[in-house]
């Protein structure tokens, strides 16, 4: 497992010039765009890794499991990931 | 948006040069394709979790020809976006 504090240490030493200020403002520059993209309805491509875009949910009936009452599900967006092909082959890889 | 439009925000907020913030894009999303290769999960607090799981054997059919046949078990990556993200998207 991997946390973004992890990511943000290993970008650091595999890049070697970078000091951890500076890892942790390009990560979350990376993260915070793509988020914001998203907040927009745009969709985000990276090649090689995967793309991301926002899919709408219908409005929908469903039970509360606890006391059995109906309830209404507003529609709601939601942000969706299809993996790219390399990195699908990859992580598919034995 | 793509990886080019990042590499500007980089650019134009850290002030590294054009050449430097594509460089550490493609760091990051090939030491993302590293990690997911040879571990189960990355967490990126605000953003969401990518979490790669096994999928046994199953049995499909070609939608096509109607024919029964068995897909294989893989390894599939799944992101699950976090309440965050959920929530900023919804407002």
């Amino acid at each position: 497992m991997m946390t973004k504090s992890e990511l943000v240490e290993k970008i650091m030493e595999t890049n070697g010039f970078l000091n951890r200020k500076e890892s942790e403002l390009v990560i979350n520059i990376i993260f915070d765009s793509m988020a914001k993209a998203l907040m927009e309805g745009d969709k985000v491509e990276i090649r090689g890794f995967g793309s991301f875009t926002v899919r709408e949910r219908d409005s929908r009936e469903a039970r509360n499991p606890k006391n059995g009452d109906v309830v209404r599900i507003p529609a709601k967006r939601t942000p969706f990931f299809k993996t790219g092909k390399e990195l699908r082959e990859r992580v598919n890889a034995l | 948006m793509t990886k080019a439009d990042i590499v500007e925000k980089i650019y134009e907020k850290v002030g590294f040069s054009k050449k430097e913030s594509a460089e550490l894009v493609e760091l990051v999303f090939d030491i993302m394709k590293d990690t997911l290769e040879s571990s189960d999960k990355i967490k990126i607090a605000g953003f969401g979790n990518f979490v790669v799981k096994a999928k046994a054997d199953r049995r499909g059919r070609n939608p096509q020809t109607g024919e029964e046949i068995t897909i294989s078990a893989r390894r599939i990556l799944t992101f699950k976006p976090s309440q965050v993200l959920k929530a900023s998207i919804n407002k």
